[in-house]
């Protein structure tokens, strides 16, 4: 478990490697002459790292730039500043052209599979249609492959010929599956594979990932705000708030001894079915408010404003992001301590 | 039946609703019976075309009766909603019964402050009431849900409200008229978990002032476990596990029931150990399964004999839990079976495609109905 999170600091080359990630969005004045009145800071200088066939989990809630930083990585947006080491190589100045030998080897995995599956393609087309581009097998073997790639995401390989529609969400979900693996790539990005799928479908696909991930020895970068499911599938999480990195760390230091105040407000707001059902009840952490604006974020730490530890240091100087303890779990607060009991029930 | 001391405020019994399609008669609803008591909370929960939606929407008399066929009873206090004229279904809902969508920012009307949206579901149902002191109530209300300046957000639009504050209006919307009633319909699955821990403690709040009876439906058993007295499982439908929460989800009576709980992760305990999901996807209403609707993903309908499952519906009975804790269950002691049998499941079961769509769909432009709960999900 705690794999992941050492071999970095042993020297073992991680696949993926990020530091310092910027993406601002520019705000436009409306009317005529457009000038940029703002920058959406939608990732503020994000560094982390993955090693081959490891999984990194990103959490947190909607705006803080999870999803960007995965469409980043995938170059569909273009970063502002900072580097993205791809196996040895930084992907952040490369042209699109530049960057085409290299996506074969980072593939996404969508959240919705309504709408990431183009309705007017059969299944065989849509799964053959990375093959053909990256001319990875022969034309004549493309068919026989999108069969062996259905059977191994558990769909009848005889169906090569239908249409999205004709799909559960779950089974889309394995189509964009198969479509993604169809390269056998290094790394793949799952932005919210499982969060628009029935609470019995999700499990299916989650197991799907991890036989995959064992069979082909694919590194995930896991993007999703279900903390459970998180907690499941990757040795080490990473907690985004508003475009920073607030908190990172093996799975069992984020869930058994958080660290940051809002790594622990956002434990301790997940509804446990088992606890609750027993009676027990999480003494829950309430945050005011919602999350502010990325246009115009707090100065300071971005979490002050809704912190109970806020002290007239973390508006006037914002927290480094530092080590903490074992070298693999980074906090970013002034008064940064470990809770223990946030999982704890009291009856 | 599980329930109650307290004279039941809203009792649902037979409830049937179907929509005849071109394709043939969904039968979103079966035969659906429950109870909810002032100051009580019901939780139903069901996967997406379950049939939760559709009978929430029916108890509020939102479906187009032209459209919709519905059977059995569905009373709030002393009124019959079902057959109710839509006159006076009008003067009941809001003030009897109001409900809080899933989505605020489609609820909402964008062309209109929320503000304006609550004074006029106010004056709706108290026309005597000046617009000077309906506003002040929409502000009064707008504080007690906990928005921030509610004098000036008042007249704010929707679109400048964040989420969490516009489920928030919402719900000061649905209960600006002191309703009996709430129907919460996935009240926070558009939000994100620290909101959605706020909007719920907020809800628990106000139903312990105003004394109001709450149904909240949703997929999320957690969300259940924390806001519910009796929990109501549906599967393609049918009512088909109900008792009090926390006696179902810690003894499930029906092997569905316990597939859900099995398939969340959770938060605590070994994070490695694999999760068993439920094999193959929920039915198509159009067509559902013969005998128990569950019966081709059940792994434990091996254990019944001569094929009753596949035949057969179970009545919807006492479990031996007791005769508060229903199953709809041929196993005679489901909790046991579960608990001592691997189960065993046919692997074809995970590649099935949906056939009944199948048959249908010729073109990839016919993308309707692909599920049949989808179009009210």
């Amino acid at each position: 478990m705690a794999e992941a999170a050492t071999s970095a600091s042993r020297g073992a080359a991680p696949l993926l490697e990020v530091r310092d990630l910027v993406k601002h969005f520019p705000v436009k004045s409306s009317g005529l002459i457009r000038r940029t009145v703002g920058q959406v800071q939608a990732i503020d200088g994000i560094s982390f790292s993955i090693d081959p066939g490891q999984s990194l989990g990103l959490v947190g809630e909607s705006g803080c730039g999870k999803s960007t930083t995965g469409r980043v990585l995938m170059k569909l947006y273009e970063p502002t500043s900072g580097e993205m080491l791809f196996d040895g190589v930084d992907l952040a100045p490369l042209s699109q052209r530049q960057m085409l030998p290299h996506r074969k080897d980072i593939q996404l995995i969508f959240q919705d599979p309504y709408s990431s599956l183009n309705p007017r393609h059969t299944v065989g087309t849509i799964i053959a249609t990375p093959l053909q581009v990256h001319k990875v097998v022969p034309e004549k073997q493309v068919m026989d492959r999108v069969k062996d790639l259905l059977k191994l995401v558990g769909l009848n390989p005889e169906h090569y010929n239908r249409y999205p529609s004709e799909f559960s969400g779950g089974q889309r979900q394995r189509i964009g599956i198969a479509r993604a693996l169809a390269l056998t790539p290094k790394l793949m990005i799952a932005d919210e594979p499982v969060s628009a799928l029935d609470v019995s479908i999700q499990a299916q696909v989650i197991n799907l990932l991890q036989d995959l991930q064992r069979e082909f020895n694919i590194a995930f970068l896991f993007i999703a705000h279900d903390l459970a499911i998180v907690r499941h599938f990757c040795p080490e999480i990473a907690v985004m708030y508003l475009g920073k990195i607030v908190e990172i760390g093996d799975r069992d230091t984020i869930y058994n001894r958080p660290h940051h105040p809002y790594t622990q407000a956002l434990l301790s707001a997940v509804p446990d079915v088992k606890q609750a059902a027993i009676g027990g009840r999480r003494d829950r952490i309430r945050l005011q408010g919602d999350v502010p604006s990325p246009i115009n974020p707090p100065s300071g730490c971005r979490f002050r404003t809704r912190c109970w530890k806020a002290q007239d240091i973390c508006a006037a100087q914002e927290p480094p992001l530092l080590q903490i303890g074992s070298a693999e779990h980074q906090v970013a607060c002034h008064f940064a301590e470990p809770n223990t009991n946030i999982l704890a029930t009291s009856a | 039946m599980p329930s109650t001391d307290a004279e039941p405020y809203l009792r649902v019994e037979d409830l049937s609703v179907s929509f005849p399609t071109r394709d043939g008669v969904v039968r979103a609803v079966t035969g659906m019976t429950y109870q909810v008591a002032l100051g009580k909370t019901l939780g139903i929960v069901g996967e997406s075309g379950s049939g939760k939606s559709v009978s929430s929407l029916a108890v509020m008399g939102l479906h187009d009766m032209k459209r919709t066929q519905m059977e059995g009873s569905i009373r709030i206090e002393d009124t019959e909603v079902v057959g109710l004229p839509e006159d006076r279904m009008r003067r009941l809902r809001g003030n009897a019964a109001a409900m809080i969508f899933q989505d605020p920012l489609t609820a909402l009307h964008p062309f209109y402050t929320i503000g304006a949206q609550i004074v006029e579901a106010y004056r709706v149902h108290n026309p005597d009431v000046s617009k000077r002191e309906a506003k002040a109530k929409a502000v009064d209300m707008l504080e007690r849900v906990g928005i921030p300046q509610p004098n000036r957000r008042v007249d704010d639009f929707p679109h400048q409200f964040s989420g969490g504050m516009r489920q928030r209006a919402m719900i000061a919307m649905s209960l600006v008229n002191n309703p009996k009633l709430l129907f919460a319909d996935e009240p926070t699955t558009a939000l994100d978990v620290t909101v959605q821990a706020q909007i719920l403690d907020l809800l628990q709040e106000l139903q312990r002032d105003f004394g109001s009876a709450i149904v909240i439906i949703t997929h999320d058993l957690g969300v259940i476990a924390e806001m519910a007295d009796e929990v109501l499982v549906m599967y393609a439908g049918r009512c088909v596990e109900y008792g009090a929460t926390r006696e179902v989800l810690t003894h499930p009576e029906m092997p569905y029931t316990w597939g859900l709980l099995n398939s969340v992760p959770e938060l605590t305990g070994d994070p490695e150990e694999a999760l068993l999901p439920i094999p193959g996807s929920p039915p198509s209403l159009l067509n559902p399964p013969n005998g128990c609707a569950f019966h081709p993903r059940c792994g434990y309908s091996h254990l019944v004999p001569a094929d009753l499952c596949t035949r057969e519906l179970p009545l919807l009975e006492p479990s031996p839990r007791g005769e508060s804790h229903l199953k709809r269950c041929h196993l005679l002691d489901p909790e046991n079976d579960m608990r001592t049998h691997e189960p065993v499941v046919d692997e074809e079961v995970l590649e099935q495609p949906d056939l009944v769509v199948a048959d249908r769909v010729q073109a990839p432009d016919q993308q309707t109905l692909s599920t049949a709960g989808d179009s009210n999900g």
